[in-house]
């Protein structure tokens, strides 16, 4: 093999904080080849991330790297900004996770993919923004002539990361670093991005240095691994040995965490505890300043369903789907129209007070466990909220004991039920919210994408638990995501929605294996294009046929 | 962009008629009167004078009669330095407040940026440390303290600087009230900035510019530009406060401004001189309102008044 | 802090102490220097300020008409170049030429000479005076024409000098700074209560109600508000107590927008919305969620309120319009040192220390409560 293009040698990174000294990068070692892709994998806090950041010398302030990195023989660490930046966006680029954000809002995108190319290039401001073109064009931005002229806020998110693809490939840079790209992203446009990148690499030869959580990625994408836990590497090699054969715990663990596992239907006699009917809900866009005539937009469009009890029904779509409104406007959380009834009860003519007492039995779970939690109550007042309303007459000391009861029903430590939520970890979080859920002993649990913001091991973990909590409680789920594989093995019933209307629905297994709307197909195939089939065949793959 | 301001224009009228008229009948509630000296004048005299100055009439009369008056550009005449006009006091006294309140402005502006931003970029070094420090002190030390001590150093000890006067505006006469009234200023907007950019340099466009390796003129260019919202957004009040005089400081130095004229005014219930300096300060704050409004739209591109 | 650099909770093995945000907040306060400082140094501020006047030997309005302008000094009272004027003067009270004086520390001796005998009862004029005891007859010559007469030095202490009146400045300013403070924290209070209910109702009712209560506030920004103020002194006459109610009741107005804010994004949180899918009625989604989490920026506020209030009521002293003699606040204090700022500057320097101290610190433990509450602004 020819001469790495980058090695780092035991790199280890520190940051000082408020509790002392945190080690986040445990003496790695790592190396990057000429044209080819790396993958950095590992769970949030696995120091993946600053790894790479301390290469491009861009750790936070109250953060030190030691170690070596080297550029071609050139040693990086403890370079001054000055003399890095004769390195940085010309030889070495990054790319970042958070494509809303990394673009200056202030500036057009023209004026800022010229910056690169003036200061490096030393390129004249018209052959720059002729360039500029060049490279919108070349990350398929349509009319790139004139959306050179364009501000970030006018464009998507998928646009957005293809200009800041576009920055970063300006100078034609060796090694592109890519901090989880796609992951703000929505599937069909994350597969997209994956694609782009895939492509551009095959065309200008640099290396990629992919960082990310998704092991569908990896496998597709890469041509070796390393495997990261706690700020060490615990596993490297050729990506297909990886997967093959992995050594680590950790890896197996990883490999093995994606869901798995397809729902047992549920008999046809069990009693249908929600039917919603021809369900509408309609918001007024928020006024401007002096327009005074927002207009309507049906975030809901006409979406009927029906839960049995122990049934599970997902309901997919990308943001902006409708999905989660759908679900709030179930549970009469938000004004809607159509039919809901449950069990026997039409609640649409119920108002908020009439509501309430059939709360305890139709209950919520967000996906953001650090949102729906009160961060100035304790885990054990939160979960006993609910008692307060529909149990009042219940001493402190019974609640209490519900609370350590519901604990043990999430498979909590119970002694924890007097910390705050702050001190818990995400998917320990999430837990206290489905244990808030379960002490009312409810009938319909509506799941507003319980897993999305956890790693892929935890994730399994909180499926296994949804999935036990059913089985032991009869409950019907209404299980909204857009993460197909955690859908998949969830559910019975699956309805396809998109812009408020639902474009396909049927039977799980029937929707997987033979969607029949092209959206359906687009929205499977971009999930599983980083599915487990296909392994990396020594070069790219071949990008998505579409 | 002419519409925004045209609208914008058409609705600072009901707000500065909601002034007008809280005010008008705040100081008409006010016990006293403006002819009550501390010898009582007789009877006759006083019916007289209130008859001269429509006193005499029912209160809401009074109150149309002054909005009409207004609203043709007359704001009457002052009932206690009865030689002048309202309008001619104003215009003896605003040049003064104007070049005193416009010039502490631009200096606390330009100082004021400067440490803030450099304070901003050496975040947690000693220089930090200084400004922020200074900016403590600078928020902390009240002008009516600063302003005699600034007299006896500079005017008696050092005698570098007249101890008071206008001296018709030369500059020997206006260092020390700018300087006393641009302390404060800097203090704020140097704090301001200062976050304002801590912010923004932490922030993930500026760190893209990093990673693109640009060199440290680019970024603080870019972190400026992202840090003057929040600054502009004070900058606007502020400046109209420090452009319609300062009591303390006209006072202490002796100045010809209008700062005193509100305070004068009041105790005298001298109406005409209070409401006069209403509609004046009311007019400021709403124009530089406005001028925010457009500088906001300047700066950053996401706000569309149309 | 940087992203992914956190190391997950589920990792971390630790004692079960269930830290609050407070609890958390508290420890970052303690650990801020500035802040920590400052809160000892106002609390000794304020304990001094409060106590310190039972231990100063005078009452904060008596005045001493020897004693006018007293420089500041550590040494006690009178000096000795004060005492043979003195006794000059009180001599020719007495219609006595003092002779053959010899100043001691504690007592003089002299010997008072006159041509017509002496009235002893006239002596009384050494005790009238604040710079002797009753004066002594030790021996009588001459028929009554000559005294020797011991007489006993009061021996004061002016340690931040006196004001203009002959009062001790040391005494005035401790009370100056309780009245200060008291002022603050009352007007502060006020404002406070008003803005929270104001904002909070604001926030939480929302649409047509909510644009037209900030519309309200919006005009009374525009409102001059200098103006206002001295409408509520004219009003309200110089009652400091009713006029700080008053100046609480227009201060509000910051405390109204931030809260109505913070109820807003409040309200948007998923454990609001989590709570009203419990079913949880509005009283208790106030009372568990929503004002418990406005309560940091409030807090934060209002020690920045304080300074604020102070500076305030220091600014219309300084015109004249504040607290009325004999009670007297640092703005009062600070207003008769700047016109006798020639000649005395101890008039002016201790009570503009005190007042700095007090506001430095407040604005110091404000930051520190702003940075402890919300870590991510450090």
């Amino acid at each position: 093999m020819a001469e790495p293009v980058l090695t780092v040698r035991n790199l280890n990174v520190r940051f000082r904080t408020g509790d002392g000294i945190l080690h986040a990068v445990k003496g790695i070692d790592l190396d990057v080849e000429a044209g080819e892709t790396v993958a950095i994998v590992g769970e949030s806090g696995s120091g993946k991330s600053q790894t790479m950041m301390s290469v491009m010398g861009l750790l936070a302030s109250n953060g030190w790297a030691e170690g070596s990195v080297k550029y071609r023989g050139e040693e990086l660490v403890g370079l001054s900004p000055d003399k890095l930046n004769r390195y940085r966006g010309s030889k070495l680029t990054m790319i970042f996770q958070e494509p809303m954000t990394s673009l200056d809002p202030l500036y057009r995108i023209g004026d800022q993919i010229a910056l690169p190319l003036t200061t490096h290039g030393r390129m004249s401001k018209a052959k720059a923004r002729e360039r500029a073109i060049e490279l919108l064009e070349l990350v398929r931005i349509p009319e790139p002539a004139r959306r050179i002229d364009s501000y970030p806020h006018e464009m998507s998110g998928g646009q957005r990361q293809r200009v800041m693809i576009a920055m970063a490939l300006a100078n034609n840079p060796d090694v592109l670093i890519a901090d989880e790209p796609t992951t703000a992203l929505d599937v069909t446009v994350q597969a997209q991005i994956l694609e782009l990148l895939a492509d551009l690499q095959k065309r200008l030869g640099m290396s990629i240095v992919f960082i990310t959580h998704d092991l569908g990625i990896v496998r597709r994408f890469a041509d070796r691994t390393y495997v990261m836990k706690r700020g060490e590497v615990v596993e490297s090699g050729q990506t297909a040995d990886i997967f093959a054969e992995p050594k680590h715990a950790y890896t197996r663990m990883l490999i093995d965490a994606e869901p798995t596992g397809r729902k047992d239907p549920v008999s046809q006699g069990a009693p249908m505890v929600i039917e919603a009917k021809d369900m509408t809900v309609t918001f007024g866009l928020k006024k401007t300043l002096f327009s005074k005539a927002g207009h309507m937009v049906r975030a809901v469009d006409g979406v009927s369903l029906s839960v049995r009890a122990g049934e599970t029904v997902g309901v997919v779509g990308e943001s902006g789907s409708g999905k989660s409104t759908l679900g709030r406007a179930i549970l009469r959380l938000l004004p809607a129209g159509g039919i809901v009834r449950f069990e026997d009860r039409d609640l649409m003519p119920l108002d908020r007070a009439g509501m309430r007492p059939l709360r305890r039995h139709l209950q919520l779970v967000f996906q953001d466990p650090f949102g729906s939690l009160s961060p100035r109550m304790t885990a054990g007042e939160i979960v006993t909220e609910g008692l307060l309303v529909h149990e009042p007459r219940i001493t402190r000391k019974e609640r209490d004991r519900r609370a350590a009861q519901a604990f043990d029903e999430v498979r909590l430590d119970p002694a924890w039920r007097n910390r705050f939520p702050h001190e818990f970890s995400g998917g320990q979080r999430q837990r206290i919210a489905i244990a808030r859920a379960m002490i009312l002993h409810p009938k319909l649990v509506v799941l507003d994408e319980p897993t999305s913001a956890l790693d892929r091991s935890v994730q399994k973990e909180i499926v296994d638990l949804l999935r036990d909590l059913q089985t032991a409680h009869g409950l019907a789920y209404v299980f909204i995501s857009h993460d197909l594989a955690v859908v998949r093995a969830l559910s019975d019933e699956i309805m396809v929605m998109k812009n408020g209307k639902v474009v396909e629905r049927g039977n799980a297994e029937a929707i997987f294996e033979k969607p029949k709307q092209t959206y359906t197909q687009d929205l499977i195939a971009a999930a599983f294009l980083r599915g487990l089939e296909e392994t990396k065949p020594g070069a790219m793959g071949t990008p998505l046929s579409n | 962009m002419l519409s925004f301001i045209l609208r914008r224009f058409m609705s600072a009228i009901p707000t500065l008629l909601v002034i007008v008229t809280i005010s008008f009948f705040l100081i008409r509630l006010a016990p006293g009167g403006p002819f009550d000296l501390e010898r009582p004048l007789e009877a006759k005299v006083m019916e007289n004078l209130n008859r001269i100055y429509q006193l005499d009439k029912p209160l809401i009369q009074q109150y149309w009669l002054y909005l009409t008056a207004v609203a043709r550009g007359d704001f009457g005449p002052s009932f206690f330095l009865r030689d002048f006009t309202v309008a001619e006091l104003f215009a003896r006294g605003l040049p003064v407040s104007m070049t005193l309140g416009g010039l502490a402005m631009i200096f606390a502006i330009l100082i004021g940026g400067t440490l803030g931003s450099i304070a901003a970029l050496r975040q947690n070094s000693g220089v930090d440390y200084l400004v922020t420090g200074l900016g403590a002190l600078g928020l902390t030390i009240p002008n009516f303290v600063v302003a005699p001590i600034f007299q006896i150093v500079f005017g008696l000890t050092l005698a570098w600087l007249p101890v008071a006067g206008w001296g018709a505006g030369t500059w020997r006469g206006l260092v020390m009230p700018v300087t006393v009234l641009a302390l404060p200023q800097i203090a704020v907007i140097s704090r301001m900035t200062r976050a304002a950019m801590i912010e923004n340099l932490r922030s993930n466009h500026i760190r893209t510019l990093r990673s693109l390796g640009l060199p440290l003129r680019v970024i603080v260019s870019h972190a400026l530009r992202g840090a003057a919202l929040p600054v502009v957004s004070y900058l606007g009040p502020a400046a109209a406060a420090l452009l319609t005089g300062s009591v303390v400081v006209e006072t202490i130095f002796g100045l010809p401004g209008i700062g005193r004229y509100f305070v004068e005014g009041a105790l005298n219930r001298d109406y005409t001189l209070v409401m006069g300096t209403v509609v004046v300060i009311a007019v400021f704050v709403l124009l530089f309102n406005l001028v925010v409004d457009i500088l906001y739209a300047i700066i950053d591109p996401r706000i569309r008044y149309d | 802090m940087a992203e992914g650099a956190v190391v997950p909770t589920e990792f971390t093995t630790g004692p079960i102490v269930g830290r609050s945000l407070w609890g958390e907040a508290r420890v970052r306060l303690v650990r801020n220097k500035a802040a920590l400082t400052s809160i000892i140094v106002l609390g000794l501020v304020a304990i001094v300020c409060i106590i310190g006047p039972f231990f100063t030997g005078h009452p904060f309005d008596r005045v001493y008409p020897d004693y006018v302008r007293a420089p500041a000094s550590l040494a006690a009272y009178p000096t000795p170049d004060q005492v043979a004027p003195a006794i000059e003067r009180i001599g020719a009270r007495i219609r006595a030429t003092p002779e053959d004086v010899t100043i001691g520390y504690d007592s003089i001796r002299l010997n008072l000479v006159s041509p017509r005998p002496i009235d002893e009862r006239l002596l009384a004029y050494f005790e009238r005076s604040d710079l002797f005891g009753p004066a002594k007859v030790v021996e009588k010559l001459d028929d009554g024409k000559k005294l020797a007469v011991e007489v006993p030095v009061k021996r004061i202490r002016f340690l931040f000098g006196t004001d203009a009146n002959g009062r001790d400045l040391l005494t005035r300013t401790m009370k100056a700074g309780q009245i200060s403070l008291a002022i603050g924290l009352l007007a502060t209070f006020v404002s406070i209560v008003i803005g929270v209910i104001y904002g909070a109702t604001s926030g939480y009712l929302g649409g047509r109600v909510d644009l037209v209560m900030m519309r309200i506030v919006d005009v009374l920004y525009s409102l001059p508000f200098i103006f206002f103020v001295i409408m509520l002194v004219v009003f309200f006459g110089r009652n400091f107590i009713l006029m700080f109610i008053a100046v609480g009741a227009v201060e509000w107005l910051d405390m109204a927008r931030i809260v109505r804010g913070q109820t807003l994004s409040i309200k948007r949180q998923e454990y609001v919305q989590a709570a009203e899918a419990l079913g949880v009625e509005t009283r208790g989604i106030i009372r568990r969620h929503v004002i418990p989490n406005t309560l940091g920026p409030v807090v934060v506020y209002m020690t920045l309120l304080v300074p604020k209030v102070i500076l305030l009521e220091s600014f219309l002293s300084f015109l004249g319009l504040g607290v009325q003699e004999p009670a007297t606040s640092l703005g009062v204090l600070i207003s008769e040192g700047a016109k006798n700022i020639q000649g005395a500057t101890w008039m002016l320097l201790y009570p503009s220390l005190t007042l700095v101290t007090i506001l430095f610190c407040l604005n110091f433990i404000g930051d520190g409560l702003r940075d402890a509450l919300d870590p991510k602004d450090r």
